[in-house]
């Protein structure tokens, strides 16, 4: 049995699905300030909904937005030392030059560029200097609590960042995390720079979640596989998460539309995932996330990561309404203070959730409270359908009729119908997509490494590549028949002899365990 | 005319730039960050017309030469710049004026800003090619007969190479061979000229023609208007084709990224599909098979969601994009012009016909 839990910024969800993905029990609860209980508490809510043993559950999959939140919110964050090798080169572009003021100074430690690096080819550019780099790391060690290693074309040849990052583990305390760009970023070296520090920055958040992770299902005596869901919908194990954890930043909308597609059975659709503050939309194409095409931000920082192509808007369950002059809705939200401050919960803020219930489109609280005026009732709800529609308007590709999936814990507010859209499903359990999404989350395998394509052709290498990712995978635990390959980058080396060039797949595929019954 | 460049309008230029880049010229991003520390150090940037520089004055362009993914990677160290410009004014002598930009397509239109910045120098509102071209001969200054060398080139290292040559296919042959031996990029100083050669062969204006295209779409956005009609009117160019990128085969031959991208048609364009060929910029656009648009016409490729630019070495499968056609500056149509960037010399059996003349 497999338990899915999301921790995102309201709620603590949690589903069991059982061998043949059935759902056995789900339960939402507001977060807590320590994390550890309010998973502790959802947990132990659908192990006894169930009726299940604790200990006959086999995996644990905890998809949360903590990370993402940390940045946005500049909390938690580690200050880091950070480590350019390529002198002389590079130095006109300092480490953290685009970044916003405020992250800078909560994350920015001392900088050092460094020589070392390689060209294109993978010959050296300078020489790396051991005695430089020891002496940078003594005279930052005080001041810092993480450190952030690039080196100029690291994804060709990485031996300076890895040569640093053991200086680093001899200079420090056992502990102290150390990021190295070449496993985080693709070829962009600021853009993998900024990833990396970001990566290094995080590390104390992600302590905090695992920690309470593992010490939230021992409270409950379930010793299972644990997992944490990364961007892509694939899963990581405990100890790669501890070190490469901004690989979660964008595993909430993947959760929710890989959950979507679960729960609907649908392989193609728009998916709106509606919350207590906003809503997101996003589009599900052959049962994964559409991505982004455009460099995408975190937080204001340009990283390199492919992340979902999502569109955000300030609409959700906990939206405020107001009625001077013309309807207005949000963005601010009363968020998990919603039992306390909507009018159907007996509280005086007129909300989304009280738009909705007042319409019949929910049986939630006392309908009688809801004392506005049914036309400021009927114009919130008018404005919001207009607002839906030109969200996944924004998302679409043509201007035909799409299916729409609403998932999430607001998706109450979604209407039955909407123009541009063919129709709208609201699956069963779509207020705990999320959870499902990480619940159902599958298992990867990677290559990544230089082929030569002086004898063979590309669509070979590309094929060894493949063979060598599903093998990983499958190694990884994945059932082979479900394998499918979800990642590929190409970086041609020029100018080596006989062609060269790097091949990065990624393959994907369901937990073998999961294929009982 | 605007006067002066500063930090503000580095943003506008960015955008601008990277649609005259048609595909390459390599992200402006780097460059503009460059500008911003540049400008942050020693003030914003005087931009100049040809008429206010005395006649005799020396007017040097400077750009960054090679191939974009070295470009994005090997950042350069600051002090190139001011090295390549020192040595060619040392061989003849004579001081700049005004510094220009070669290329106003991608990031060599934020480069030369970096330069005229840290030596105190105007750079003149002007550039050798209306757009990027891969190629040092492909160049209006070239056309009208200028000499590109004396050329300095340098690396982050500290090389410098000085270059005399009989003719330009010389300057580009051991430019590029120099370029490949420092890491595949490097600095460069080329096409000294006097203020008054400068008046009947740069492309006047291009600058601001950039900064104008990267503030419509911006304020086009600003209002919720299409940025891609904003686009379209400011540079009379016409959308070509949209669909999906089905497949991206890249190669890197000689200094350049070349390759093919693939795309299939949706909306009105479903059913079809169009190659895009590259070499650092797109050359040809071919619509089942039968060219659409070609070299020296600017072929520029959108993110169909959000109207940005996506450079050659961003496009990758899977992206819903926009193809636009822009027309070429007119001295790329002059006879000669077409002998250096016209579809015969990349190679394509087919001539050149003007973008406006092509039947959808």
């Amino acid at each position: 049995m497999r338990l899915g839990i999301d921790v995102g910024g309201t709620n603590t969800d949690a589903v069991i699905l059982d061998e043949d993905d059935r759902l056995l029990a789900k339960h939402k609860t507001p977060d807590t300030d320590d994390v550890i209980t309010g998973i502790a508490r959802a947990v132990l809510e659908v192990v006894q909904q169930a009726d299940v043993d604790p200990r006959d559950v086999t995996h644990a999959m905890l998809g949360t937005t903590q990370v993402t939140n940390a940045i946005i919110e500049r909390r938690g964050l580690a200050r880091v030392g950070i480590l350019r090798l390529g002198a002389p080169a590079t130095r006109a572009i300092k480490p953290l030059a685009a970044w916003p003021e405020d992250l800078r100074e909560a994350v920015e430690g001392p900088a050092e560029i460094l020589p070392g690096g390689v060209e294109y080819d993978g010959r050296p550019i300078s020489t790396f200097d051991e005695a430089a780099v020891r002496r940078a790391v003594r005279e930052m060690k005080d001041g810092v609590e993480a450190f952030a290693v690039s080196s100029v074309f690291s994804p060709v040849r990485s031996d300076d960042e890895k040569r640093a990052a053991e200086i680093i583990a001899e200079e420090t305390a056992d502990g102290v995390p150390v990021s190295i760009s070449s496993e985080i970023g693709s070829i962009g070296l600021l853009e993998r720079e900024n990833a990396t520090v970001l990566n290094a920055a995080v590390t104390p958040v992600a302590r905090r979640v695992v920690g309470a992770f593992e010490g939230a299902l021992e409270q409950l005596g379930i010793d299972a596989e644990l997992f944490l869901s990364q961007n892509d919908g694939t899963l990581m194990s405990l100890d790669y998460a501890l070190r490469y954890p901004i690989l979660t930043i964008a595993c909430g909308p993947t959760n929710s539309i890989r959950g979507a597609a679960f729960l609907s059975g649908m392989g193609d659709a728009i998916v709106v995932d509606v919350g207590g503050t906003s809503t997101d939309v996003g589009v599900l194409s052959s049962g994964f996330p559409r991505e982004s095409a455009v460099a995408v931000e975190i937080g204001g920082v340009q990283t390199n990561f492919r992340m979902p192509d999502l569109f955000s808007l300030g609409l959700g369950g906990g939206s405020v309404v107001r009625s001077d002059g013309g309807v207005r809705i949000g963005p601010d939200s009363v968020g998990y203070a919603l039992t306390r401050e909507a009018l159907c919960f007996g509280g005086t803020t007129l909300t989304m959730t009280d738009v909705a219930v007042a319409q019949g489109a929910a049986e939630i609280g006392d309908r009688e409270r809801i004392s506005a005026a049914g036309e400021v009732v009927e114009a919130a709800q008018e404005r919001s359908v207009g607002m839906f529609e030109e969200a996944v308007d924004r998302v679409k590709t043509s201007a035909e009729e799409v299916p729409v999936i609403a998932v999430g814990g607001g998706s109450i507010l979604f209407p039955d119908e909407l123009a541009g859209v063919s129709r709208v499903h609201k699956p069963e359990h779509f207020e705990v997509a999320n959870a499902v999404g990480a619940a159902i989350a599958q298992v990867s395998g990677t290559v990544d490494r230089v082929f030569s394509l002086a004898d063979r052709s590309r669509e070979d290498a590309l094929e060894e590549a493949r063979k060598t990712a599903f093998e990983e995978a499958v190694r990884a635990g994945a059932h082979e028949d479900s394998l499918e390959v979800v990642e590929i980058e190409e970086v041609p080396l020029a100018y080596l002899p006989g062609n060269a060039v790097r091949i990065k797949v990624k393959a994907a595929g369901r937990l073998e365990s999961y294929q009982g019954g | 005319m605007r006067e002066y460049i500063d930090r503000e309008v580095l943003e506008d230029l960015a955008v601008g730039a990277t649609m005259l880049g048609a595909g390459g010229g390599g992200d402006p991003y780097l460059g503009k960050l460059m500008a911003r520390q540049a400008i942050g150090a020693h003030g914003p940037v005087r931009l100049i017309q040809v008429e206010e520089l005395p006649e005799e004055g020396l007017v040097l362009p400077v750009a960054m030469m090679g191939a974009p993914t070295v470009l994005v990677e090997k950042v350069p160290n600051g002090a190139e710049l001011k090295r390549v410009v020192d040595a060619v004014e040392t061989r003849l002598g004579q001081r700049a004026v005004a510094l220009m930009s070669a290329e106003a397509g991608g990031i060599n239109s934020t480069i030369p800003i970096v330069a005229a910045a840290e030596l105190g120098l105007p750079l003149l509102d002007a550039d050798g090619m209306g757009r990027a071209f891969p190629e040092i001969p492909m160049c209006s200054m070239s056309v009208r007969g200028i000499s590109a060398t004396p050329m300095a080139l340098s690396d982050e290292k500290g090389n410098l190479e000085l270059i005399e040559t009989v003719d330009n296919a010389w300057t580009e042959r051991l430019s590029r061979t120099a370029t490949v031996a420092m890491g595949g990029s490097s600095i460069i100083a080329l096409y000294p000229m006097t203020a008054r050669q400068a008046a009947s062969s740069v492309i006047a204006g291009t600058m601001s023609r950039a900064i104008e295209i990267g503030e419509r779409v911006r304020t086009a956005r600003e209002r919720g208007l299409d940025p891609l009609g904003a686009l379209l009117e400011t540079t009379s160019g016409r959308l070509l084709f949209r669909g999906k990128v089905a497949d991206v085969l890249r190669r890197t031959v000689e200094g350049f990224a070349r390759g093919t991208a693939k795309i299939e048609g949706s909306h009105e364009d479903s059913g079809h599909s169009l190659e895009l060929e590259f070499q650092n910029e797109h050359l040809v656009a071919l619509r089942d098979g039968e060219p659409l648009a070609t070299v020296p016409d600017l072929i520029s490729v959108l993110d169909a969601d959000t109207r940005t630019p996506i450079t050659t070495e961003g496009i990758s499968y899977g992206q819903r994009v926009e193809v636009v056609g822009m027309p070429c500056a007119p001295i790329w149509r002059e006879p000669e012009a077409l002998e250096i960037v016209g579809p015969g010399y990349f190679g394509y059996p087919f001539e050149y016909s003007p973008l406006q003349e092509v039947e959808a």
